[in-house]
């Protein structure tokens, strides 16, 4: 038998030079054998025939403010943008007021960047949302204050893409938690009302919702009353959304272990407790990332407004495209939404991630 | 598991049986679907006396015990904790769950609470302690679980002996009467069941009522007022940690110790 003694002032040795640095990470990452050396050999070529054109087009050669210049011209042109940009964010919206909704949108963005970190969820930040929210309606509707007040028919572009995004995501995500719990309730009536919802909602596309909310919708109306088409592509947005978010939490709930709930349950706790303090923090936590995704998806949605006659951010923009000055450069405008959309997707992921490293208990 | 310490004397005597007894069940069956769990269970438990339970998995011990709470339901019979019946009524269910502490085999810890808040959760939202003093009463249960200085970790960085500890800290935050044990060291790595044991024991010392379900003969011999044996869902035998190892008198149990007392 060999007894091994365990030296506490054994060298910790430093590793092989090849294995650290720039050449040791791109020994292990891109040149790690045969088939993965040709790969990244492949891509750098395909990157050295794409990239330096593009770069071209897009920045050397560009046009950025010249709305004449761009006829014939190379480069990209971005003028399509700068000399619309007014009515691609904020569509009819009257000329004079348009610092209204823009300053509804910053208030909106610095509230969202604020309460990024939960060490500042309190009662006050809660109470500053409200006001928020209240203000926000004021400035874009008008009519108190000496605003002039201005149809919901004439909001448009930026602006009603993010109040049908933040309002639908928010009041979908609460009504999908309840859906979920109502479709694992015991109560058969409550269970089999929760299914139907959720499996007639999904099977309809948000087109056909949408369609319905503005125009089968007023027809069961009674006579003289008439709601907001807006709201009304708002519920159907909130509606749609809730059935997908209910099924991915239902998937978080059934992932909790039964002993969670008989702990809770053999505390005393009540059934409303045991799911707000025991069983949703876990099952919430689980679901982060496909909740995401439906958010995500749901955001990119919105554009389907289009559909019922709302002018949203794609629609101005596709409405600019009409304008016979601007034919033809649809490149650059769809370039430019599909970078506005990817930075507020890009955002909600980025935050998601952040959240489940931080919720992350179990080390 | 078998543990041969020498057979004790029990910590203290027989609470003198009484005409107010803490648990009283009479005539309980129960099923699961057809299968018939629970035969016909007559039980009475008077208030400090210490009871364990044994018997070959599937027996029928742990349902019995998860009665007590109302994790699970019995169809026939009745179960009478601390003079409430219990019954559908969700106000008794929850009464009695509040003053009847379970620790469960695999702890049941909640992972996204710190351990003081898994310990203060149940005194703040079901007894309206004020946070502080659920706070207070927390950490002087952990003191005595011997694991204060990890109040402000996750369940998830503690050993399994540590996190069976804290269950039983969190258990007793409630103040229980009664606590029901149901295999708290099965699931415990051999070096670690002693400290659950040793708190238990303590536990026993200060005239708690106790149901254990375990498989710990040791434990049973020195601290259980009562064993009991099942099998097929009924209670073959109780008597006295005494005569219960030394001349069983059912058959099924001479078997039974037999095979784990080798």
């Amino acid at each position: 038998m060999t007894v091994h003694v365990i030296d506490p002032a054994a060298e910790n040795l430093k590793p092989p030079a090849t294995s650290v640095g720039v050449v040791g990470w791109m020994r292990a990452n891109l040149f790690n054998g045969v088939f993965n050396s040709i790969l990244t050999v492949l891509t750098l070529i395909l990157l050295f025939q794409t990239l330096p054109p593009f770069i071209k087009w897009a920045f050397i050669d560009a046009h950025w403010l010249s709305g004449d210049a761009c006829r014939g011209a190379d480069g990209a042109c971005w003028s399509v943008i700068s000399n619309n940009l007014r009515f691609i964010v904020f569509g009819f919206y009257p000329h004079p007021e348009q610092w209204r909704p823009l300053l509804a949108m910053l208030l909106l963005v610095g509230l969202l960047f604020y309460s990024q970190n939960r060490s500042r969820w309190n009662k006050p930040l809660a109470w500053a949302w409200l006001v928020g929210l209240i203000s926000m309606g004021i400035l874009l509707k008008g009519g108190l204050l000496g605003l002039t007040a201005v149809e919901s028919t004439q909001w448009g572009g930026l602006p009603l893409t993010l109040l049908l995004s933040v309002f639908g995501l928010t009041a979908a995500y609460p009504l999908g938690v309840v859906l979920a719990l109502g479709r694992q309730s015991r109560m058969r009536v409550v269970q089999t009302l929760c299914v139907i919802y959720i499996e007639l909602i999904r099977g309809v596309p948000l087109i056909s919702l949408l369609f319905m909310s503005s125009v089968v919708f007023p027809l069961f109306l009674p006579e003289g009353v008439t709601l907001n088409k807006i709201l009304r592509a708002q519920v159907a947005i909130i509606l749609f959304t809730a059935a997908y978010i209910a099924e991915v939490v239902r998937g978080g709930l059934q992932a909790i272990p039964r002993g969670q709930y008989e702990a809770a349950e053999s505390m005393g706790l009540n059934y409303w407790q045991t799911m707000r303090l025991v069983i949703l923090p876990q099952a919430l936590k689980i679901v982060i990332p496909p909740s995401v995704s439906i958010l995500i998806s749901a955001f990119k949605d919105t554009s389907l407004v289009v559909i019922i006659a709302l002018f949203d951010l794609l629609k101005t923009t596709k409405s600019v495209l009409s304008d016979p000055q601007w034919m033809g450069f649809s490149a650059e405008a769809y370039i430019f939404v599909a970078v506005v959309y990817f930075v507020c997707c890009f955002f909600m992921s980025n935050y998601s991630r952040r959240l489940e490293k931080e919720l992350d208990t179990s080390l | 598991m078998t543990t041969s310490e020498p057979v004790t004397q029990p910590i203290s005597e027989k609470p003198q049986q009484d005409d107010d007894p803490i648990i009283e069940i009479i005539a309980m069956h129960k099923w699961f679907g057809e299968f018939h769990v629970l035969k016909d269970i007559n039980l009475r438990v008077t208030r400090g006396e210490r009871i364990v339970i044994c018997g070959p998995s599937g027996s029928g011990k742990s349902t019995m015990i998860r009665c007590i709470n109302r994790l699970e339901e019995h169809q026939r019979g009745k179960i009478i904790v601390d003079g409430i019946e219990l019954t559908n009524d969700l106000k008794n269910i929850e009464r009695i769950r509040a003053e009847v502490g379970m620790v469960f085999q695999h702890f049941n810890l909640f992972p996204h609470l710190t351990i003081v808040d898994n310990l203060t959760l149940g005194p703040i939202w079901v007894r309206k302690t004020p946070k502080k003093e659920a706070e207070e009463t927390a950490m002087y249960y952990l003191e005595k679980v011997h694991i204060a200085e990890q109040a402000k970790k996750y369940p998830g960085q503690l050993s399994g002996g540590q996190q069976q500890r804290v269950a039983i800290a969190r258990s007793l935050c409630m103040k229980p009467n009664v606590m029901l044990f149901d295999e708290p060291t099965s699931a415990l790595d051999p070096e670690m069941v002693k400290e659950v044991l040793d708190v238990m024991i303590s536990l026993a010392e200060e005239g708690m009522t106790m149901l254990v379900v375990t498989h710990e003969m040791g434990f049973a011999k020195s601290v259980a007022h009562r064993v009991l044996f099942m099998d097929y869902g009924q209670i073959l035998e109780e008597n006295v940690p005494k005569a219960f190892f030394e001349n069983p008198e059912h058959e099924r149990t001479q078997l039974f110790l037999s095979q784990i007392l080798h």
